[in-house]
């Protein structure tokens, strides 16, 4: 094991140097320490070689430091838990972690696929629409898949993830985001005030930049400073402080979206807890404290790996006691820049030179030089040679026109900075240029939020204190806080002075978006070819649209998009934002709804009754409804439903009913609401009887169906259809309060307060008798078809009865209160025992409404009229009512419309299929003669052969005709007569006698 | 987005049911055709200020009349439908 630590500094570093992990990075073994990211153990093991590029695989290395990493991508973990495009530079370390190189083959360091570089010409910008453009079958076949060998990044993991994610919702008054000098000088600022205050911080560790460039904050070193804060703000109790936690989005109302790595950390989370939770966030106020990030200068060879965001330099030397580069170069254009020579030196590294672009060098800084001995060199960086291990010469165009060259082993880059204006512009805002930083800055931000400290620009560490503690102070102050927020951390303002560089001109690739590998060649070609406008410039090239979003090359991209265009780079301006900052995994916004929980699952009163029974259960909506009771030795589902059809058309069967909606209707407008909803009147009905009712949509299509009885003066009893139980319940409440508030009637859902049971069959009175209170009248004359009251059961229980009849026997629906359902059940079961009762499931239950014609889902398509159903004399014309006026409107009401009619196949040993086309006899199938289709299908018992319902047009006047049933998914073809729709009992005796 | 139901308080979006513009009245009964279909059919589609009905079908499944700036989202009023609640109706 190789656990040297080759460029591990021997002191330093917020590393716990007794806690040593041990870790395998493409099959070899490394050791870190706690504290490390998988990034800054690479570097301590002096690894530079990471990955291979994206549509080039040329090779590369870490660039940064932070959540901004285009390069260093690798697939983390193995197995189902594998992660593709990781970064490494967020990843941290732990005991056993095992990473992977992406997009290379066989090795990260001889890969087949860099060949690609040779056939650069042809991946230039838009490659895509030019090279694969012929012939179009091709683009299926073969470019796209060898594109997507070629090109692409990590691989997904193709099992399902077997850890839990969470989603949870936090109120408070301000949400912080970042915990760098800005965000703490705001969470103290607002925390004092007695304000709750969500800090949240992406790292594992507080303190941002002060972690990385430390400086003096009342007069204390950063670090002392970040414990004492730290320790103030955790005795706030209302001040929550969330680390591996990215607030991600800014949305409505002040809604912000975080995601918590809550177990990234750990190798797998630990039992009953989850790996990751994302948070909805509802906060008076947000303050932004995001910062702001390093951007590269873009040459030829500035991917080559050894190359360097100067700031992430400061970051592996300092924070993480890890030395990227033995000999460095620095390649500035600003003040900030050179604080990185400070840093090496301080750590004992060699300065190879300083590069700068700009003309004033501060006296301080040639001191320096002096001092550490390595010269300064007006001028840019204008190319790389690079060894097996990455940078080794370095190229330099001087100022003037002279070549110089430098060796070194690392070369740091800053390009200034830009702040991180993603949170702020995500409502459509435009951030504005700011020319003395060349950057862009928030101009506004969404509702309720402010940015401060480097996130608007102000990169001093003074400024940051000042604007994040006024920002605090003000946010709490706005959220309704009045307390004070007592002293003002203070510290020293740097100096801050840039020459804005965006684009070196040299020989070679010079990439302005490394992980899509856009080069500044590819920026030029765009503009010429018309694709000026950042958004075309954007998705022409695919700048910016990797899972880095472009955060260190945006501003790069649109800079050389501005100076070959002969714009400003205010003028040609920025794409929009858009949530989220970084990527964040489905499973998070998933949460626990997938699997079994992917939405609830709702049971019957007597489901667990059923369950024991063996019942097969099926889906229709959130229920699990049984579907049919299959018996030993049946040999098929078709076997136990006839058997069951049977059982109820000879004897009695009984069918749990409660998913249909249920709705109380109480008011003495109740009947005159329900007129105006109801295509047919219910003002008339007579108390302790029951009336099917039809409604319409108010464009004269038919929405629902059920039963309602009167069940008092002024209370009636509504049922709808499974299906649309909720919808209609919306619909009735929108009649009711807004459409017809002048009526006194209210509206109670109790779907789920009552179990009801069909009772069907020639023997459901004896069965009810032995149910019901002996002294109900349960006769003909007593309880007359569609008749419906409130009962007594044996034991005192009421219940609600009706007479009515959806199989078309002799049937009574009997409502008890839900928590007696499975009880009913039972009693049915053993009361029913001497008569032979039969439990029956839905697909009997289909199976005796097609026989009767009645219509169901398939028919209530959205599509057909009360006339198409058959049901057209049951319109009103007494009345107004919800669709009237649209019903009558002319294509409506067209003879030649399709309506129901039954079909069954001429041949009777021939099976009917749902859905196939109905065509004329004789004729090719065609669009232009297609008359309709099968809507329901079923094998009747009764009439020992498969039966069906279909819109056919005309279909009531086609009675008896032959048509074809064609139906082209299936490859079937048969003849069909069309037929009355109720197969069985046509004029009614059965469920009247 | 959230809103502030008058009778539960604010609450987040997923509790609401949006259906569209408030503004069409429902026609009267014996109202000719034409007029029935524009209150049906016919609805603007307000880049701005406009009154909507949504359906705290989460909550207390009241309808409201929320007046929201369609390009900001933004919610200025919010208001029970004539016939929410449980305060008394005059015929």
């Amino acid at each position: 094991m190789n656990s040297s630590q080759s460029h591990r500094l021997t002191s330093g570093g917020l590393i716990d140097r007794s806690a040593a992990l041990n870790f395998r990075f493409d099959g070899k073994s490394f050791a870190g320490f706690q504290g490390d990211t998988l990034a800054s153990a690479l570097v301590a093991n002096g690894v530079k070689l990471v990955g291979r590029s994206f549509k080039y695989h040329r090779p590369r290395g870490i660039l940064t430091a932070g959540s901004e990493e285009p390069n260093a991508l690798v697939e983390l973990r193995t197995g189902a838990r594998r992660e593709p495009n990781t970064k490494a530079t967020t990843a941290e370390l732990y005991e056993g972690l095992e990473a992977a190189s992406q997009n290379r083959w066989p090795s990260l360091r001889f890969d087949v696929m860099s060949i690609n570089q040779l056939f650069a010409p042809i991946f230039v910008a838009g490659f895509y629409y030019k090279t694969f453009m012929w012939p179009a079958k091709f683009w299926e076949a073969v470019y796209e898949p060898a594109i997507r060998r070629a090109a692409g990044l990590g691989r997904a993991a193709g099992i399902a993830d077997p850890d839990h994610y969470d989603k949870a919702w936090a109120h408070c008054d301000v949400v912080i985001a970042g915990s760098g000098p800005t965000g703490l000088a705001a969470a103290l600022a607002a925390g004092r005030t007695g304000a709750r205050v969500i800090l949240c911080e992406e790292d594992f560790a507080l303190g941002g930049r002060l972690l990385s460039d430390g400086g003096t904050i009342d007069g204390l070193p950063a670090a002392e400073w970040l414990s004492r804060t730290l320790a103030e703000l955790a005795t706030m109790p209302d001040v929550r402080i969330m680390t591996r936690t990215t607030l991600f989005g800014a949305y409505d109302g002040g809604t912000y979206g975080a995601i918590e790595r809550v177990n990234d950390h750990l190798p797998s989370p630990p039992e009953h807890q989850v790996r990751q939770r994302l948070w909805r966030i509802v906060a008076k106020r947000c303050v932004v404290a995001a910062g702001a990030i390093e951007r590269p200068i873009v040459f030829a060879g500035n991917d080559t790996p050894g190359v360097m965001m100067a700031s992430a330099m400061r970051s592996y030397v300092i924070r993480y006691a890890a030395a990227p580069a033995r000999r460095v170069a620095l390649f500035t254009n600003n003040e900030d820049g050179w604080r990185t020579v400070e840093t090496a030196l301080g750590a004992g590294l060699q300065i190879a030179a300083v590069i700068d672009a700009r003309h004033d060098i501060s006296p301080a800084h040639r001191s320096l030089a002096s001092k550490g001995g390595f010269p300064v060199l007006h001028g840019s960086v204008s190319g790389v040679d690079s060894g097996k291990d990455g940078v080794r010469k370095i190229a330099v165009s001087l100022t003037g026109g002279a070549r110089a060259e430098v060796e070194a082993d690392g070369l740091a880059v800053s390009g200034g900075w830009n702040p991180a204006v993603g949170l702020t512009s995500y409502h459509r805002g435009r951030p504005k240029w700011r020319e003395d930083i060349a950057a862009f800055v928030p101009d506004g931000a969404p509702p309720g939020m402010v940015a401060a400290g480097a996130a608007t620009g102000s990169f001093g560490l003074g400024a940051c204190l000042r604007e994040g503690f006024a920002a605090g102070t003000a946010a709490a102050h706005d959220a309704g806080r009045s307390g004070s927020s007592g002293s003002m951390p203070v510290s020293d303002d740097e100096a801050f002075s840039l020459t804005p560089l965006w684009h070196v001109a040299g020989k070679g690739k010079a990439f302005v978006d490394q992980q899509h590998d856009v080069t500044a060649s590819d920026v030029e070609l765009a503009q010429r070819e018309g694709f000026e406008s950042v958004e075309h410039l954007k998705r022409y090239t695919t700048l910016g649209m990797a899972t880095d979003q472009g955060k260190t090359s945006n501003v790069a991209g649109l800079a050389i998009m501005a100076a070959v265009s002969g714009r400003s780079i205010p003028e040609t301006g920025t794409t929009i934002y858009r949530p989220p900052y970084v990527p964040v995994a489905i499973g998070a916004f998933a949460g626990h709804h997938r699997d079994e929980t992917f939405h609830a699952t709702r049971l019957t009163p007597s489901h667990h009754w059923a369950a024991e029974q063996g019942a097969v259960f099926v889906d229709t909506g959130l229920w699990k409804r049984a579907q049919w009771y299959p018996r030993a030795g049946e040999k098929d589902w078709l076997e136990s439903v006839t058997r069951e059809v049977k059982a109820v058309r000879s004897g009695v069967g009984f069918c749990d009913v409660s998913t249909l909606g249920k709705i109380d209707v109480h008011g003495p407008d109740a009947g005159a609401f329900l007129d105006r909803v109801y295509i047919n009147t219910f003002s008339n009905l007579a108390v302790g009887k029951a009336r099917y009712g039809l409604m319409l949509r108010e464009d004269g299509l038919v929405y629902d169906d059920g039963t309602t009885s009167r069940l008092a003066e002024d209370h009636y009893f509504l049922t709808t259809t499974t299906a649309k139980a909720g919808l209609v319940m919306q619909h009735l409440e929108f009649c009711r309060q807004v459409l017809f508030p002048e009526l006194d009637v209210q509206l109670t859902s109790i779907s789920d307060q009552w179990a009801q049971f069909s009772i069907a069959g020639p023997k459901t009175r004896d069965l009810l008798k032995e149910i019901v209170d002996p002294a109900e009248d349960l006769s003909n004359e007593g309880f007359p078809f569609m008749g419906a009251r409130e009962v007594a059961l044996r034991g005192g229980i009421k219940a609600r009865l009706f007479r009515i009849s959806f199989s078309g026997e002799m049937a009574f629906e009997i409502s008890v209160p839900a928590r007696y359902g499975e009880a009913m059940a039972r009693n049915l079961m053993l009361a029913g025992k001497p008569f032979g009762v039969t439990p029956y499931g839905t697909e009997a239950l289909g199976v005796m409404r097609i026989e009767k014609g009645h219509v169901a889902g398939p028919e209530l398509s959205g599509t057909t009229t009360a006339a198409d159903l058959g049901l057209g004399k049951m319109m009103s014309t007494k009345k107004d009512f919800i669709g009237r006026v649209m019903a009558g409107r002319e294509a409506l009401v067209a003879p030649d419309r399709q309506v129901v009619v039954g079909v069954k196949p001429t041949d009777k040993a021939s099976r009917l299929r749902s859905g196939a086309h109905i065509i004329p006899k004789g004729q090719t199938p065609g669009p232009s003669n297609d008359q309709g289709y099968v809507t329901s299908v079923c094998f009747s018992p009764t009439s020992d052969q498969w039966i069906g319902l279909a819109l056919v047009e005309r279909g009531r006047e086609r009675i008896g005709e032959i048509v074809h049933a064609h139906d082209p998914l299936r490859g079937e073809d048969y003849d069909v007569e069309l037929c009355n729709p109720v197969f069985y009992d046509p004029d009614g005796g059965r469920q009247r006698g | 987005m959230r809103i502030v139901c008058p009778f539960c308080g604010e609450r987040e979006l997923g509790e609401f049911t949006y259906l569209g513009d408030a503004k069409p009245v429902r026609p009267v009964a014996g109202a000719p055709e034409d007029e029935v279909f524009d209150y049906v059919y016919l609805r603007d589609n307000i880049a701005g200020v406009m009154e909507e009905n949504w359906y705290h079908g989460g909550g207390c499944r009241a309808w409201l009349k929320v007046t929201r700036n369609t390009l900001t989202h933004e919610i200025s009023l919010v208001e029970p439908a004539a016939g929410a609640g449980a305060r008394h109706v005059v015929k």
